[in-house]
């Protein structure tokens, strides 16, 4: 593996992180307007509720984003160590979906979710040790 | 903010949480079974559909998204998230007694931190409640 600089290590984690919170924002938003979906499985069926999802754009968008993430991740993998790159941007995600959802999702990000947000943070830094 | 768990609800959780650590350890297993598979040939992958634990670990990665999205239908992501990160600690404790991988006292301790987040999230509320959603409550 050829050396990388500092920065072109952490443009290909911000990269994953952008595109992971922006799939998981996007996911979760379009299925809070999709509505609970126990109920529409109730009125309309498995593939009632197939449709629902899958006929929502930013559900869609959501997907693109999440299909990003993966493949940003694949080309980080290919140039860094996996014990650097998996950590690092599934624990930094952690922290980027926590103020994504307070401003997009309108969220109520509280002290305790601040907390669990960082403590899971930790806990995932810690496991790739 | 409110709370919608039920106890329904926790079962689709914990379903999040093992289908998702479960599914990454079978494909581990399975993509292991395989060996390495090169760049050049990105066509052998394939190959690894014909892997019984691959096949297994795709079946329950769909499983886990299907109840992920039905999780973040009735509650916040920065609930779901959280509360279904105990699949890391799963994923460790199958590596050890299944795979047998060595765990150090550093993922011990990880594994410690995250057990306590989710003790913390488990005992908050699950959803926050917009106003224009209080105000039809109310009429």
């Amino acid at each position: 593996m050829h050396p990388v600089s500092q920065l072109a290590t952490w443009s290909m984690i911000l990269a994953i992180v952008l595109a992971a919170t922006a799939g998981d924002v996007l996911t979760a938003g379009a299925m809070r307007r999709i509505g609970d979906l126990d109920e529409i499985r109730a009125r309309s069926g498995f593939l009632g509720a197939v449709k629902a999802v899958t006929g929502n754009t930013m559900f869609l968008t959501g997907v693109l984003f999440m299909a990003i993430s993966f493949f940003s991740l694949l080309f980080a993998l290919s140039r860094l160590d996996v014990s650097l790159v998996a950590p690092a941007s599934a624990s930094l995600t952690f922290v980027s979906n926590a103020l994504a959802a307070k401003f997009f999702l309108r969220e109520n990000v509280d002290r305790r979710r601040w907390l669990v947000a960082i403590l899971v943070c930790c806990g995932v830094a810690l496991l790739a040790r | 903010m409110i709370s919608t768990m039920t106890f329904r609800r926790w079962l689709v959780l914990v379903a999040v949480t093992l289908t998702a650590s479960v599914g990454d350890t079978f494909l581990a297993v399975g993509m292991h079974e395989i060996g390495p598979i090169s760049l050049h040939h990105p066509l052998s992958l394939i190959a690894a559909l014909k892997v019984p634990w691959v096949v297994a670990g795709i079946l329950l990665l769909i499983g886990f998204f299907a109840s992920y999205l039905t999780a973040l239908s009735w509650a916040d992501l920065t609930f779901v998230l959280p509360a279904t990160s105990l699949g890391y600690v799963v994923v460790a404790l199958l590596a050890k007694f299944w795979l047998h991988e060595y765990i150090s006292p550093w993922r011990w301790s990880g594994i410690a931190f995250i057990a306590l987040a989710v003790s913390f999230i488990a005992r908050g509320p699950s959803l926050t409640q917009h106003e224009p959603q209080l105000e039809t409550t109310a009429s």
